[in-house]
């Protein structure tokens, strides 16, 4: 009715991409990427790869690649949303130790 | 106005109307869901970043291999799902029952994998409370990790198992006949919410699964 | 639709009149019949409960309740008054009654769901009464960790149900709400042409849906730390009690705007309605709400200036929370130069936006007082902070929905009120309101804690004072009960347009027609045009 109907060719590929993705992810936390110096190396990867897929599934399962303007506008705002929400609690814990006071154990 | 269709609602104007506000209004759901978890997700980097070392113990304790099988069950079941609204839009009827049944299956074949994987971990002492039993210095960090483990699985699968009870809802749907290429919206909308589940799982795999796998 | 010849039409009312046809039906404006007569039920709870607040601090021993009942009193009176009243009151009954015929739509996009959320909301309502009358819970109304998940013995579970059930009234409201006023408004109603009601109602359904959620994970994570003992916040595992304030505050400081824009909505229409003029800078109010609802979601520390969060996080904190106030001082000044030169009537509405201008400015300078590190340091967790959400929210948003319930009685009953008695309430209420909450900020300055039923005895004069007040502002509440409910056997049949309005609302019948227009409405001109002549210019004259 609205969205033009996605070949069936382009799904299969999207899947084989999103199983990749997957092999990919699980090899890569196998491997210290940082080298034993760069602690958040492997967790940046993840993420990324964790990214990539959801993006994959968001485009092209979801059809937001076919959808109107304003579903974009939605889904960027939840997604900001939850940014600001690791921000500004993140901002607490993180700067918690530069004041030589009290210190946040672990 | 055309002869309406049964399922045309009365406040709106036209069926495209109607489908497009449907969707609208799914994809908003699924925003508030995005702020749902991410409150999960938001507790859980605040304490992976500070007690990286128990996170890590508790995390190598998940059984990997039946992780990663679940991860592609369930991306296998986005496929089908994908599949099943394609059929929907072409007005397949017999292939939607059949991709809407694929899906289904693959998704309770999911729910099974992380029933075994509970058991396990009950059987190991893993469980946070007063059977917790985990024998280290980390000991209680771990515990903290189980119970992100616990309650974000745990709030995973309670969506999925709604999806599924929407699943079974379409299948006697399409049974009775009530799907069309005029319209299939339902299909669509539920297709839409089963996806983000998947979503969510593709973001927790990591998080839960692979801290620190190569220490 | 119809193009009978106008004899008896049934309105949304008289179309039927069995139960059934009430308890299940998907009409708008019957579910905010149902939603009025709902949080009306809550609203005497929660008044009650306060009375019995003000009575035990009449004097300064703990004489009338044991701490631990004082305890559960005022929690309740808070779970009830902010999630069962405060956020659903005006979106709830004149969001879901108004904002379809403001857009000239036949219902909301989803009625059903609206259906479904009062039903929702009722049986979280049940869940808290539940709660209540089973044990009480004694928390506060903030739930605050590691007493509420590990040491309480109170109901803190039933409750924590019970508000989370409620969490998704709220969201479905929301939901509803934004996608109907993205994709039904009438032809010719471009965003600019918004009612300012509207754009209110917008940007709360924002906040709805963005920020519930989180308190809703919040709650259940208390729920599951005392049923299953998954300890997210036990300080015995390397919990962090703050990280439960941080996410309940993400919610809850954008709750306290969801509670107060709906009412700043409702004045942008009586403002402009009893001055018969123009908003002055209509995209000005129109942005300040946005505004309210993305930077509200920025300000959440200022609840946790002494908690031990990071002094460099509340310095972020305390700089966007003043911030937060320019858009609310917008809307003041709009509403100020709006009557400049304006016809003032001072009919009952406008008695209660004149009353609404005047405490919310105080509440929300107070609130400066709040933001500023150094001053909340001294007045946190006294009498001054309760003091500062008293006006805002009784003697803002509660008297915005008098004003609003008022204003918009004819539309929804077809009656008139008796003017008089509605001018007399108006004034016993500000007066009462006063009364009862201004010695609360003299109280807060000079120290007086928040939440102990027993005080040192130099307090005792303000605390009765303020019980007086309570007295006043009780009846201030019992009056218009009486004469609203009177009005609807006896009171002037209403017309389309009693007070000479200008909206959408007031093209249609008194009480409108089940499908609120006859024909969909074409909008051709903005909002609150009252400088073009038009035929409903002369309001009816009032009925004492």
């Amino acid at each position: 009715m609205t969205h033009p109907i996605v070949p069936v060719r382009l799904y299969v590929l999207i899947f084989g991409a999103l199983v990749a993705l997957t092999v990919l992810t699980v090899l890569a936390s196998l491997y210290d990427l940082g080298g034993g110096r760069l602690h958040y190396a492997n967790a940046i990867v993840a993420v990324t790869i964790a990214v990539t897929k959801a993006a994959l599934v968001v485009l092209y399962f979801m059809h937001l690649r076919y959808s109107p303007r304003l579903t974009w506008v939605f889904l960027g705002a939840g997604a900001f949303w939850m940014v600001i929400l690791l921000v500004l609690v993140m901002a607490d814990f993180l700067t918690r130790s530069w004041l030589p006071i009290a210190t946040w154990g672990g | 106005m055309p002869e309406t269709h049964p399922a045309h609602a009365h406040q709106f104007e036209t069926p495209e109307q109607q489908y497009e506000v449907s969707t609208l209004g799914m994809w908003a759901f699924l925003v508030t869901e995005i702020m749902f978890f991410g409150g999960l997700f938001a507790g859980f980097i605040v304490y992976v970043t500070f007690y990286a070392q128990g996170f890590a113990e508790g995390s190598r304790h998940l059984d990997i291999t039946l992780g990663t099988v679940n991860t592609l069950v369930l991306l296998g079941s986005s496929l089908t799902m994908a599949m099943a609204v394609h059929s929907a839009q072409l007005g397949r009827r017999s292939r939607l029952l059949i991709f809407l049944a694929l899906t289904l299956a693959l998704g309770l074949v999911f729910l099974g994998i992380k029933g075994v994987e509970y058991s396990h971990k009950f059987h190991e002492h893993l469980v946070p409370g007063p059977s917790f039993r985990f024998d280290s210095a980390l000991a209680q960090n771990v515990q903290l990790f189980f119970s992100f483990y616990f309650a974000m699985t745990g709030m995973h699968a309670l969506h999925m198992i709604v999806g599924a009870g929407l699943l079974i809802w379409l299948m006697v749907g399409t049974a009775r006949g009530r799907f069309s290429t005029e319209y299939f919206t339902p299909v669509e909308v539920t297709g839409l919410y089963w996806h983000f589940v998947d979503i969510v799982w593709i973001f927790l795999f990591p998080t839960l699964y692979l801290v620190a796998r190569h220490q | 639709m119809s193009t009978e010849p106008a004899a008896e039409h049934p309105n949304y009312l008289t179309v039927s009149h069995t139960v059934r046809s009430w308890l299940l039906t998907r009409d708008h404006k019957r579910i905010a019949l149902l939603y009025l007569i709902s949080i009306s039920g809550f609203f005497i709870l929660g008044g009650i409960l306060a009375g019995l607040i003000r009575l035990e601090l009449l004097t300064p021993q703990g004489d009338l309740l044991l701490s631990e009942n004082y305890n559960k009193v005022f929690t309740l009176h808070g779970v009830i008054m902010i999630f069962f009243f405060l956020i659903p009151s005006i979106p709830a009954v004149l969001g879901n009654f108004l904002v379809p015929i403001m857009i000239g739509a036949r219902d909301l996009a989803f009625p059903k769901i609206n259906l479904l959320s009062w039903y929702i909301y009722t049986l979280g309502g049940i869940f808290t009464i539940v709660a209540a009358v089973t044990g009480g819970v004694d928390t506060g109304w903030t739930f605050y960790t590691p007493y509420s998940s590990i040491y309480a013995n109170t109901n803190v579970v039933l409750t924590a149900v019970g508000v989370f059930i409620s969490g998704f009234s709220s969201i479905l409201t929301g939901l509803n709400f934004i996608v109907t006023i993205h994709k039904m408004r009438a032809p010719g109603l471009t965003w600019m042409r918004l009612p300012l009601f509207i754009w209110a109602h917008y940007a709360t359904s924002i906040i709805m849906l963005l920020g519930t959620p989180v308190v809703a994970i919040t709650i259940l994570l208390v729920g599951l730390e005392r049923a299953l003992h998954i300890g997210i916040f036990d300080p015995a595992l390397g919990g962090d009690p703050l990280l439960f304030q941080h996410l309940f505050w993400f919610y809850s400081h954008p709750a306290v705007y969801i509670m107060i824009l709906p009412g700043m909505g409702v004045i942008s229409e009586l403002i402009t309605c009893f001055s018969r003029k123009r908003i002055f800078g209509y995209q000005f109010v129109a942005a300040s709400s946005l505004a309210i609802a993305a930077v509200g979601f920025l300000v959440w520390g200022h609840h946790m200036f002494v908690s031990s969060q990071s002094v460099y996080a509340g310095m972020i904190f305390s700089f966007l929370s003043f911030l937060v106030a320019i858009p609310s001082a917008v809307k003041v000044f709009n509403w100020t130069a709006t009557m400049y030169k304006g016809s003032i009537s001072l009919r009952t509405p406008m008695l209660y936006a004149f009353g609404f201008i005047g405490l919310f400015t105080i509440g929300g300078l107070t609130g400066l007082f709040l933001s500023a590190l150094a001053v909340d340091v001294h007045v946190t967790d006294t009498y001054f902070v309760v003091a500062h959400f008293h006006y805002i929210m009784v003697g803002g948003a509660i008297m915005a929905y008098m004003g609003g319930l008022h204003f918009w009685w004819p539309k929804i009953t077809g009656r008139m009120f008796s003017e008089v008695w509605g001018r007399i309430a108006a004034i016993v209420l500000f007066v009462g309101f006063n009364l009862t909450f201004f010695p609360q900020f003299i109280l807060g300055f000079l120290g007086m804690p928040r939440r102990y039923h027993m005080y040192p005895p130099e307090f005792q004069v303000l605390n009765v004072l303020s019980t007086a007040g309570a007295s006043i502002l009780g009846l201030g509440y019992l009056l218009p009960a009486f004469y609203l409910l009177w009005s609807l056997w006896f009171g002037a049949k209403a017309g389309n347009n009693p007070w000479g309005a200008a909206g959408l609302e007031w093209e249609t019948p008194s009480p409108p027609p089940v499908e609120n227009f006859e024909r969909t409405p074409v909008v051709t001109e903005e909002a609150y045009a009252y400088d073009k002549p038009q035929p409903h210019a002369v309001p009816e004259a009032s009925r004492a």
